[in-house]
């Protein structure tokens, strides 16, 4: 890509000094000269001198090695950087937790400031007393706390009518994976009282940002009442302004623009409102022009996040760790093979720890690679007896315009080189 | 309600009955008043409960979109540079790259109400008065050939208008269509004969670093719309269209004595800028966007900014010699329209003199 993990300022000279002697020890780690790899044999500076003092960064932040590794966006797909999005680097990290500083975002009319003091929530509508809370009064409910996924509908979206951009960031990147903390949204509706309701089958709730977009969603109660949480940590602290401080909504295993930031009013009624980004957003066009709506569910989904465009092997044939991320809104990740030859044969990979519900999972295939090309693809399975389908058997369903809702199996081609390109196969 | 989904008469019988009796109330929050509520609960639905009591003609309608709208939605709705088109793609939806417009997709006017109303303009939201709000969805109707140029809207109208994709839409299927489909987990053999790459990646390398000729071909986002192609040739146009004279004219402009700054206002004026940073850039990477650029404005020669299409009166008052000193930038941002009837600038202006200082201030810094 065109980032270079090379930039590194001042450091940058010690830094590929390191790189050489470590590639001479691991490309020839039987060739060593006698007198042995300096980085052993002579004393380093880093292990005579001293480091840094406490509180020289009293909020840390990543080693300038690791400057590449952050959030891009793509700058021709929106009219503007504020109503717009940028990429999380799934490419580039392991494990599950995505840090919220390299966590996607998406705005529609960008991120705002808004201080906890001058936070207000609001429950209307169908509710026995239309309620208005602060901030402080939310951290007084009981809290609960758990790990979910929030994936953009529109994540892998410009990939439907072919094969566009090359990194797994850029295809997959619409994502992140946070432990939350808050209370239940069931919690505050019942504070507010849901017996004018009546009958709650078929009532809605409406959720609403403080933002310029208003942006809104509806969504049905019984969602409302299992899972959704109104959250103010992830992490283990405080939202960050561009994922809504002081907080937001959690639909777990929804798409993430119902996730609603800077959360300031939720509506109990007994019909959708049909917004905009309900009715002309977020709907699925099919080949026959009719178009689906109230797709909510995240169906299952997986992509190797390396080898990938951005990840290129670069030591050789040999030990290859192949990894990537298997997630669904339908449930826990149940299993995930891997495909080198493109969907022919495929074997079983080895999930880092049982899949959680509505989470990412981490999963790795540990192969022997004998550097003849390979066609990388991986399928997630998850507890509903779903098999994440073909980009081929999505499109035989929904034509080519559907845009949203793309968790079809992702191919990378990797070459003899080991450089990895976004193709697909037949 | 039939088009419920199925999952839910299923699912939520089990969810909503297993339900433990309600949980003791804590006491925590206060009741809302009616008026907070009013000012809040703004969303219509799609029988027109809860719109506002107020009407709009379509005449009315161009009059106010060409002021608020026409800067990123064109002076007939169809769309300026890559900003959404709101009119226009009848008949589209089953063909390749449909065109989705208030006209061809939305099925509800309610909802073009309720968020022109709540989320427009961009940058400017909740200013418009619910006559002009009706006036504006007026005129898209008129720009969809969808009514008449003598058609008022009104509460009392609204639900004569039916839009044309209304029936367009069906309830998640997944369930019926896809879930019982995908459901082979084949392990072997899955292909007959060896895989060939079908497809290649249309933009090879970092997609920042510039175009492939092939544009992409669908518009994902929001406020989506680009393709290579159209930002390839804005480029272009940037460097084609800056006039010559105007450069002369940047040239003559002696360059302005660093100038004093005070931090605090400084600051003040970051903020009041937000307002303005939907559309005007600044700082190493600004470009121009729906504005022009704004580094260097203070004392510079109106009109000047290379590749930025200026409205003719902006020409007219650069031809003119205006100069954006602190006189005439404060009475231009104080009432744009007011400073300079048909300015392209769709803003309504800033109400406070401290608001101006501050962004004077702010526009200062970055100027020198």
């Amino acid at each position: 890509m065109g980032d270079s993990s090379n930039n590194h300022g001042p450091s940058r000279r010690g830094f590929l000094k390191g790189a050489a002697a470590t590639g001479a020890a691991l490309g020839a780690a039987g060739a060593v000269k006698a007198e042995g790899d300096p980085l052993i044999t002579e004393v380093q500076e880093w292990a005579s001198s001293l480091g840094e003092g406490v509180d020289a960064t009293p909020y840390g932040m990543p080693i300038e090695f690791e400057s590449d590794v952050v959030r891009r966006n793509v700058e021709w797909l929106t009219a503007d950087q504020i109503s717009s999005i940028n990429f999380t680097p799934i490419h580039a990290l392991d494990g599950t937790i995505t840090p919220q500083g390299c966590a996607f975002e998406r705005h529609h009319s960008g991120a705002i400031t808004l201080k906890k003091e001058d936070y207000r929530l609001m429950i209307n509508g169908l509710v026995d007393t239309p309620l208005v809370f602060t901030y402080e009064d939310l951290e007084r409910f009981p809290r609960s706390q758990q790990t979910f996924f929030l994936e953009c509908a529109a994540n892998t979206g410009m990939e439907w009518a072919g094969s566009q951009l090359n990194g797994a960031q850029y295809t997959h990147g619409m994502i992140h994976n946070m432990e939350y903390t808050g209370v239940s949204l069931r919690t505050l509706l019942e504070e507010a009282g849901l017996d004018a309701a009546g009958d709650l089958k078929d009532k809605w709730v409406y959720v609403e940002g403080a933002d310029a977009s208003s942006n809104g969603r509806s969504i049905p109660m019984e969602k409302a009442l299992d899972d959704c949480m109104v959250a103010f940590k992830a992490n283990g602290e405080a939202l960050r302004m561009e994922h809504g401080y002081p907080v937001r909504l959690v639909v777990p295993g929804w798409e993430g623009n119902m996730w609603v930031k800077w959360l300031r009013r939720i509506e109990v009624m007994d019909k959708p409102v049909e917004s905009r980004e309900e009715t002309s957003k977020y709907t699925d066009t099919l080949e026959d022009g009719t178009s689906r709506k109230w797709t909510w569910a995240m169906d299952a989904k997986s992509v190797v996040t390396s080898p990938s465009p951005q990840m290129p092997i670069k030591h050789g044939k040999g030990p290859l760790v192949i990894t990537g991320l298997a997630w669904s809104g339908n449930g826990a990740i149940t299993a995930v093979d891997v495909s080198l030859d493109g969907g022919v044969t495929w074997q079983e990979a080895r999930l880092a720890e049982p899949g959680k519900k509505m989470a990412l999972t981490r999963f790795y295939l540990d192969i022997n690679w004998d550097g003849s090309e390979m066609f990388l693809q991986s399928r997630a399975m998850d507890e509903t007896g779903y098999v994440q389908p073909t980009k081929a058997q999505l499109r035989e369903v929904r034509g080519l315009n559907s845009i949203y809702h793309n968790n079809c199996i992702q191919t990378w081609h990797v070459n003899a080189k080991g450089e990895a390109n976004n193709v697909e196969v037949s | 309600m039939s088009k419920f989904p199925k999952f839910l008469m299923v699912a939520s019988v089990a969810a909503l009955t297993a339900a433990p009796a309600m949980a003791e109330k804590l006491g925590l929050g206060r009741a809302a008043t009616e008026a907070e509520v009013a000012a809040w609960d703004l969303d219509i639905f799609p029988d027109g409960s809860n719109l506002p009591a107020g009407k709009g003609d379509v005449w009315t309608g161009e009059e106010v979109f060409a002021d608020a709208c026409a800067v990123c939605h064109g002076e007939f709705a169809e769309g300026a540079g890559n900003w959404p088109k709101l009119a226009g793609g009848a008949d589209t939806l089953d063909h390749e790259d449909p065109l989705k417009t208030v006209g061809s997709y939305w099925p509800y006017l309610s909802t073009t109400f309720d968020y022109v109303r709540r989320s427009m303009p961009f940058g400017a939201a909740g200013t418009l008065s619910d006559d002009d709000v009706y006036a504006i969805v007026a005129y898209i109707l008129y720009s969809n050939d969808l009514v008449d140029d003598d058609f008022v809207l009104s509460k009392e109208t609204f639900s004569d208008v039916v839009l044309p994709n209304a029936e367009g839409f069906i309830v998640d299927d997944r369930a019926e269509t896809e879930y019982g489909t995908f459901t082979n987990r084949c392990m072997s053999d899955c292909k007959p004969g060896a895989v060939e790459i079908t497809t290649t990646v249309v933009f090879p390398g970092d997609p920042n670093s510039g175009f492939d000729a092939t544009p992409i071909s669908q518009a994902v986002m929001g406020t989506a719309g680009a393709t290579p192609d159209a930002a390839a040739s804005t480029e272009e146009a940037s460097a084609e269209d800056a006039p010559a004279e105007e450069t002369a004219v940047v040239g003559e402009v002696a360059a302005p004595a660093v100038m004093a700054l005070d931090e605090e206002l400084v600051a003040k004026g970051e903020k009041v800028f937000k307002k303005c940073k939907a559309c005007h850039k600044v700082g190493d990477k600004a470009k121009n966007g729906t504005g022009p650029i704004l580094n260097g404005v203070f004392g510079r020669a109106a009109g000047t900014v290379d590749g930025f299409k200026y409205s003719k009166p902006m020409l007219a008052a650069a031809e003119g010699g205006l100069v954006w000193d602190e006189t005439e930038l404060s009475g231009y941002l104080a009432n744009p329209r007011k400073y300079m009837k048909g300015t392209k600038m769709s803003f309504a202006g800033l109400k406070k003199d401290k608001d101006v200082a501050a962004i004077l201030e702010f526009l200062k810094s970055h100027s020198q």
